[in-house]
């Protein structure tokens, strides 16, 4: 697990990454999912499992949904919440990564959900403190949770995701959400095809267990689930692409590419859209595209990773061999 | 639900072993029918009812209740499961693990619901039954039915029916199975 002296709950001590978990441990959590879901539809979907409990959100980059289905997630679960943005921070007047950190433990947050623009942050906090940490994206290299939601959609709509065929079509390079999500799908039994034009896929793909396509209408018609990345316009100066009008032409999931996915095919996305560029907004707003599903799941995946890291202690046997 | 997870808990692991069989399965089937009776005579029938097992070990006794007053009164009361560990006072001290499911029936106010478990010990239990229950609606009245008062409670809660009253020492383990009811202790 990512944590070495977590017990195996699933998630460790905390959650890094997808890389270095197992099948079992993605099942587990999903498992749990189920459970807190079920809250979720209560009168008042509320329990006191984390009272007492704080869960600090520390995000040096935006985010709209990632932080407030966090947020959701810990209230429902009655821990509080601190919040961090970088916007509103004395990082402006140069205080350090660390010494932010250091603030924020203080102020007696037992779990760190970060969000940072360079890869590894999250691995590099989790070396500092005590807390517990999640990792809530870090530049691009992962997002678990988001993986763990889309994982959960899929599952929830299809059963299982044994044997299904994912394409993740877009910015692969840049995508924090293709990298966690190939790994998730695939250690889940499904097979994943990237699509994407050379310029945005990562330069070597070398133990990524994916095949690649650069052609979207050639396995449009095979495919059981099409995962449209959101196009990174703030991390597109650099002329990868000759424009978004072509990237759209060739890439993009208009209405008219749409029809040709297979009937029971589902359309995710991770958000927010680009309606018009990535994905016709007819397309993200049809009755296979998941597109909501994904938002609502990803307030009871964040509650079970908050409660395995949080509320459980460990499986007697684990105990009994540690002992 | 407590004496199974009680089990599990700190100090962890060891083995149960069963000193004295207290019920056997007969007189647990002779006790649910007498509950059920009970029940039904205290509510002047089954219309108000709704029964709920306590995950995990008040579940089969909730069902075999309810198939008790069916005997009695020709219908059900609504059944359903409700699952506390979420709600209790020393998460953290155990293992709780969400894996049984809440599933309530859906209008619950007004109604006269019947908490089922199979042993009643201190009471914390059904003391985060009654907060999850509030969480789902007003219910004109909640009862208690356990098959097994083991005494030593630790909040001011006690049972409406109960199947056996059974005096034990603290250091003791109650388990109900489907064979029956055993006494016994924890041995490492």
């Amino acid at each position: 697990m990512n944590g070495s002296t977590g017990w195996d709950h699933g998630v460790g001590r905390h959650l890094l990454g997808i890389e270095g978990m197992g099948r079992g441990d993605l099942e587990r959590i999903l498992e749990v999912t189920d459970r807190f879901a079920e809250i979720g539809r209560r009168p008042i979907p509320k329990v006191p499992a984390l009272r007492g409990r704080t869960v600090a959100l520390v995000f040096f980059e935006d985010s709209t949904r990632t932080r407030l289905s966090f947020e959701t997630a810990a209230r429902r679960l009655s821990a509080d919440t601190l919040t961090f943005t970088a916007g509103s921070s004395s990082l402006s007047k140069g205080e350090s990564l660390r010494d932010t950190v250091e603030v924020i433990r203080s102020y007696g947050a037992d779990v760190l959900v970060i969000r940072h623009g360079m890869a590894g942050t999250p691995h590099r906090v989790a070396q500092w403190t005590d807390a517990a940490v999640v990792n809530a994206g870090d530049g691009c290299h992962e997002h678990p949770t988001q993986a763990l939601l889309d994982a959960y959609t899929l599952r929830e709509h299809r059963g299982a995701l044994d044997g299904m065929s994912i394409a993740i079509v877009g910015d692969i390079l840049h995508s924090r959400v293709a990298r966690s999500g190939v790994l998730a799908f695939s250690l889940l039994g499904a097979e994943v095809t990237l699509v994407a034009p050379t310029t945005l896929l990562p330069p070597s793909l070398e133990g990524w267990p994916v095949r690649v396509s650069h052609d979207l209408d050639d396995i449009i018609d095979s495919l059981d689930a099409c995962y449209m990345l959101r196009m990174q316009r703030e991390r597109h100066d650099d002329g990868l692409i000759p424009s978004l009008r072509e990237y759209t032409a060739d890439y993009g999931l208009s209405a008219r590419r749409a029809e040709r996915l297979p009937k029971d095919a589902l359309i995710l996305h991770p958000g927010p859209t680009n309606p018009g560029v990535e994905i016709a907004a007819e397309v993200a707003a049809a009755e296979r595209s998941v597109i909501l599903d994904q938002v609502a799941n990803g307030v009871s995946v964040r509650m079970a990773v908050l409660f395995l890291l949080l509320g459980s202690v460990p499986d007697p046997d684990d105990v009994a061999e540690a002992n | 639900m407590a004496e199974r997870e009680r089990r599990m808990a700190p100090p962890f692991g060891g083995v149960f072993v069963a000193h004295a069989r207290v019920m056997t399965a007969d007189d647990m089937g002779r006790a649910v029918r007498r509950m059920a009776h009970e029940i039904i005579e205290r509510n002047h029938g089954i219309d108000q009812l709704v029964i709920v097992g306590l995950q995990t070990g008040g579940v089969p006794i909730a069902e075999h209740l309810v198939a008790a007053m069916e005997d009695i009164e020709g219908r059900r009361p609504p059944l359903g499961v409700l699952d506390v560990a979420l709600h209790r006072d020393d998460i953290g001290l155990r293992p709780v693990v969400p894996q049984a499911t809440t599933d309530l029936p859906d209008e619950l106010d007004g109604r006269i619901i019947v908490l089922v478990d199979d042993v009643l010990f201190t009471g914390r239990t059904i003391r985060a039954a009654l907060d999850a229950v509030c969480d789902f609606g007003r219910p004109r009245a909640v009862e208690l039915a356990v098959m097994v008062d083991r005494g030593h409670r630790e909040l001011p809660i006690r049972p409406d029916y109960v199947g056996k009253n059974l005096p034990t020492r603290r250091d003791e383990v109650v388990d109900v199975n489907a064979e029956g009811v055993d006494l016994g202790v924890m041995r490492k």
